[in-house]
């Protein structure tokens, strides 16, 4: 047993406990603790110097088909965990009073953190895709059952398009593990990656389009995004914290860790399409963001849009930007989450989440004004914060892609496009704080108050994981950056 | 590292820990928090003023850097600090100029609930504008950039109930990132074909960017577009005049004498390559030029005393611009004739707000100059600073406006006619519409109850303003060398510009002594030809309609995706299996997917 497995099942023995009627948020807050002391600590131990996959645990499943239960972490999955870990402790921290079947409500909790933990460290595929679906199931239900507004119609259109895009990534993944020759098929990623040159090239493409559009529905990829508005919208706040927070970014973990690597014919091959997509995701999402009338719609489409960028590091497939869109995947994660957790205070004590019915929050909510502020601008990439480092890293490295440097390459046209998106995300996270929290107070906003102690705590927390990327990006890059070399290396 | 180097590092990180302390700890405390800004802006001033005496010859520079992002040969960002002539002279303007507008905000804003948060954020504002300084390369400078602008932001937007002012605060900073658009570009095509973002480096690559000259002038136009941005050069220069909205005081520094000007010492900082590229200087020039006319048609035309001195600032922005494009090669190393009259001009334009600021406390924020007269009288120390400011400005003789201004009149005499004709008729504007401010507001009789109420601040707001005014009489002597080494001298250009002087004064004095109300009207003038209103078109026409189009295309999309999964899933079946709170739904969804995977695993 290592350290791993504790993060990855202590969730889950703590979900079964308040399942058989522990007492649901102090041992949900336990276990948030416990996950969060225990990446540290996991981070603290892990041989920088040594690199690679550590805390490593095999347990054969299947040995004729390849299957095991394996377990390991390097840089890359140690901040992603970190990720899930400090979500989950503001998420839980966050969550209003539940009125109805507390119990289950945070046994879903807990679910989504273990699955997402369980995905961000396994080593083998099998269990990557099996971990992802153990996660979104309890999404779906906490959706449907504890959801807002149009919850039902919500919860079904989530689970039909997540299911969808799970079974093309399942087709996908089938079809790369059968592009290996008979002897050599296994779900190990570190065997796969290893006998990568044993994958026919003309056979990359017709691979990775499936992995592409599996992934991509489940980070909410153009057009394949709708889901995510709505889910968002309806969501409880710790189920949107969670998904948009950490599970989403489950997609752009596969893409840089399973199908960037293994198949890099195949991304050449379908690196245009990528490019228009992501442009779409920047500049059609991000119009489509300012034209929206509630926070939590334009949080959702906000956070549709930013995968844009995560999109372009990618589509950059060069240490910069992949190192660029990993610490994206994990800036985005704490901005959004900080964002959807104020979101969520303000649902319990607004009549309505439109613009025009709130204003002048500032005055009476100054916390509220500072915090929501900082998140909003981190989300918008100003320096300071993990965000703006990332893009930038997203940014020089796509600029690079494409060999000659005097000449304008789709990449770099796609880089153009990008960065104007930047100046919309100003547009419409602006015009929504002005409206929000500036002017006078409107009568609507009577009853709002400073949250509650914990959820200014769980806000302040994930800022200060966002300012400590802001100010020195190496404190997490110098994790994410070797196993990036890793995954490029010849 | 020597103590040396770490003069600039305290210089730099000092404000930011006296706004760290001030937002975090001292919040609730009104008098801890002044205090703590004031003496951090004051240590920043004696360090200044210690770095200035350090040698700063070309190689002498103290440079210090740890690496920010580190991929080897693939991207490196440094996070450094230099501290050269260019930067030694600009730090003693922003100390310098800091320090009396932290000293007076302790007066304008003492009746002000939120004055932690102001000087909070004015501590901020001047830790991003010494980034900006110090910085010793693009990527840094960048980010110090859009620090200032959300500084900047924060400030305009400082008594945010106004809705006017989020509007402005709002405006600012998107218009700012619509110029920072361009710089990032910029940034990226230099760094594309020299490989680094270090001035430095740039500058020792200078031959390999050279060898594509289209590429170099495209992408140091795109870096121009940081400065249009910054500097509100038409046609981004919509947002100043509104930016009034904030404190009178972040009007006189951010507004007037620095932040603004950042866009200009960038340019400075990059006069080896605009030197290099004679199209890209041209149209720099161009850009200077036309912004100084406009504005300077626009200012005559105000009421506002803030939106003339407003218009007034980016009129002479216009001149500074217009000398980094005439002048490249004279701009190198110290920045030449453009940060000359920066220098001058930060000092009598701050005193000009300041002094319209002490003005608008007096009157109870009255900033209708119809509603002034007579205010020399009644505010006998204001009104003098005042006018030493309007002369040191319109160009008086041996004051330190007119040296500077010159100096930029010489440099566009040398490189282009029509560029010098366009600056000396700016130079008659100038003198017009300041010269009409002097006498509706301070002259005549006072026009309204609260003017006739006027009285001068107490010391801590009128020492900013005698300060001030003695450096706008004292810092254009001696000091030119500090810029650059004058190779031409012409006796023209100093007699035409002492012509267009008198010219505009006199105009202004026939025509506004002892007027009661506006003599002229042209309204082409008076609404800023429009701008606003035709930008305002164009977001309508454009942004708002393409976002409402695609809301509604996105709308449709989703309807259409619920459709077909609705008829394709058959309703009846599914929604039973999807029953919520019904677990066999899931599990059956997760199920078929393992099931499937074995199928294809196992039997394909």
């Amino acid at each position: 047993m290592t350290v791993l497995n504790f993060i990855v099942l202590l969730p889950i023995l703590n979900a079964l406990a308040i399942a058989f009627g522990a007492p649901a948020r102090k041992s949900a807050l336990l276990s948030a603790w416990t996950q969060l002391i225990l990446t540290l600590f996991a981070i603290a131990g892990y041989n920088t110097a040594k690199g690679g996959y550590q805390f490593g645990s095999t347990w054969q499943v299947a040995p004729d088909w390849g299957i095991a239960f394996t377990l390991g972490a390097d840089g890359l999955s140690l901040v992603m965990l970190l990720l899930t870990a400090v979500v989950t402790l503001a998420a839980v921290w966050a969550t209003p009073r539940i009125e109805k079947r507390e119990n289950l409500f945070f046994v879903c909790v807990l679910l989504i953190s273990a699955g997402a933990a369980g995905a961000f460290a396994s080593v083998d595929l099998f269990f990557f895709y099996a971990f992802h679906e153990l996660a979104l199931i309890p999404t779906f239900l906490l959706i449907g059952i504890w959801g807002h507004g149009e919850r039902q119609v919500a919860a079904w259109k989530t689970t039909i398009y997540l299911a969808v895009g799970s079974i093309i990534l399942l087709v996908g993944i089938a079809k790369l593990y059968l592009a290996f020759p008979v002897e050599a098929r296994t779900f190990d990623l570190t065997v796969m990656q290893a006998n990568r040159a044993l994958i026919p090239a003309d056979a990359q493409a017709g691979i990775y389009i499936w992995l592409l559009i599996g992934f991509g529905i489940l980070i909410s990829l153009f057009p394949f995004h709708s889901w995510a508005p709505l889910a968002y919208a309806s969501a409880p706040t710790p189920a949107a914290m969670l998904h948009a927070g950490v599970l989403k970014k489950f997609g752009l973990y596969g893409l840089i860790r399973v199908a960037l690597p293994l198949l890099p014919e195949g991304a050449k091959a379908w690196a245009n399409l990528l490019l228009v997509l992501l442009v779409c995701n920047i500049l059609y999402i991000g119009l489509v963001t300012i034209a929206q009338k509630r926070l939590d719609w334009m949080l959702g489409y906000s956070s549709v849009m930013h995968m844009g960028y995560a999109f372009l590091g990618i589509a950059a497939a060069n240490v910069v930007g992949v190192t660029g869109a990993a610490l994206l995947m994990l800036a985005h994660g704490l901005s959004i989450a900080a964002l959807f957790a104020m979101c969520g205070h303000l649902r319990q004590t607004t009549p309505s989440l439109a613009f025009t019915s709130m204003g002048g929050l500032a005055k009476r909510a100054p916390f509220l004004g500072y915090a929501f502020g900082m998140a909003a601008f981190a989300s918008i990439g100003l320096p300071g914060f993990a965000n703006f480092a990332s893009e930038l890293m997203v940014f020089f490295g796509a600029w690079k892609t494409g060999g000659a440097t005097l000449n304008f390459g789709p990449v770099q046209i796609a880089t153009i496009c990008a960065l104007w998106g930047v100046v919309i995300s100003a547009v419409y996270m602006l015009r929504a704080y002005r409206q929000m929290f500036q002017g006078e107070p409107h009568d609507n906003t009577a009853a709002v108050t400073d949250p509650a102690c914990c959820t200014r705590w769980a806000v302040l927390i994930l800022l200060a994981a966002l300012l400590v990327g802001g100010l020195w990006p190496k404190s997490y890059v110098n994790f994410i950056q070797p196993s990036v070399e890793a995954l490029f290396a010849k | 590292m020597n103590t040396a180097h770490l003069i600039p590092w305290f210089i730099l990180l000092n404000p930011l820990i006296a706004a760290a302390l001030i937002l975090f700890v001292t919040r609730k405390c009104h008098a801890s928090s002044t205090t703590l800004s004031v003496m951090s802006s004051f240590f920043g001033l004696c360090a200044a003023l210690i770095a200035f005496t350090f040698p700063s010859g070309h190689g002498h520079a103290i440079h210090s850097a740890v690496n920010w992002l580190d991929f080897g040969g693939a991207l490196t960002v440094p996070f450094g600090v230099q501290l050269d002539a260019l930067a030694q002279v600009m730090l003693l303007v922003v100390t310098g100029v800091g320090f009396l507008v932290h000293l007076y905000s302790t007066v304008y804003m003492e009746h002000d609930d939120a004055r932690p948060r102001f000087f909070g954020h004015l501590s901020l504002f001047m830790f991003s504008m010494l980034g900006i300084v110090l910085a010793d390369n693009f990527a840094m400078m960048f980010i110090f950039w859009e620090l200032v602008g959300v500084s900047s932001y924060l400030l305009i937007g400082h008594w945010f109930t106004r809705d006017a002012a989020g509007k402005a605060a709002n405006k600012a900073f998107i218009m700012n990132r619509i110029g920072d658009f361009g710089f990032m570009i910029g940034i990226l095509m230099l760094w594309g074909s020299a490989g680094t973002v270090t001035f430095a480096g740039l500058e020792a690559a200078k031959g390999a960017l050279t060898t594509s000259p289209a590429y170099l002038t495209v992408a140091l136009l795109c870096i121009f577009c940081g400065t249009l941005g910054k500097s509100a050069q038409f046609p981004l220069h919509t947002w100043l005049p509104d930016a009034m909205e904030g404190p009178t005081p972040v009007s006189a520094l951010i507004h007037a004498a620095t932040m603004v000007a950042a866009g200009v010492f960038m340019l400075a900082r990059v006069a080896f390559l605009i030197g290099v590229s004679p199209d890209a200087a041209c149209v720099i020039a161009w850009v200077g030029g036309i912004t100084a006319l406009l504005a300077a048609l626009m200012a005559t035309q105000q009421d506002d005393i803030k939106r003339i001195l407003a218009y007034s600032t980016l009129s002479q922005l216009g001149y500074m611009v217009m000398a980094i494009g005439v002048a490249p090669d004279l701009s190198q190393h110290g920045g030449g004739p453009a940060m000359f009259h920066l220098f001058t001009h930060a000092f009598f334009k701050a005193l000009l707000f300041l002094g319209a600021g002490a003005v608008i406390h007096a009157l109870h924020h009255e900033q209708d100059i119809w509603k002034m007269g007579g205010l020399l009288k009644k505010m006998p120390l204001t009104g003098r600073t005042f006018a030493i400011g309007t002369l040191a400005l319109t160009g008086f003789p041996f004051l330190a406006g007119f040296f500077s201004k010159d100096s930029i009149l010489l440099a566009a005499h040398g490189a282009s006619t029509a560029l010098f004709i366009v600056g000396l008729g700016v130079a008659v504007l100038t003198a017009f519409y300041m010269t009409r401010l002097f006498v509706v507001a301070f002259l005549g009789k006072p026009r309204t109850e609260a003017a006739s109420h006027g009285h001068d601040g107490p010391a801590r707001m009128t020492a900013p303003l005698v300060i001030l005014a003695v450096l706008s009489v004292i810092a254009g002597y001696g000091t030119s060398k500090w810029f650059f080494h004058p190779h031409d001298y012409s006796m023209l250009v100093p007699l035409l510009a002492t012509g267009a002087f008198t010219l505009g004064t006199f105009a202004a004095w026939t025509l506004y002594n002892g007027k009661d109300r506006e003599p002229l009207s042209l309204p082409l003038f008076r609404n800023k030809f429009y701008l606003d209103e035709i930008y305002g078109a164009i977001v309508t026409g454009t942004q708002d309609v393409l976002a409402w189009f695609a809301g509604c295309v996105d709308a449709l999309l989703s309807g259409l995706v619920r459709a077909t999964g609705m008829a394709a899933y058959g309703a009846g079946v599914v929604l039973r299996l999807f029953q919520f709170g019904n677990l066999q739904g899931y599990a059956f969804i997760f199920g078929a997917g393992v099931v499937a995977l074995v199928w294809l695993v196992v039997f394909k």
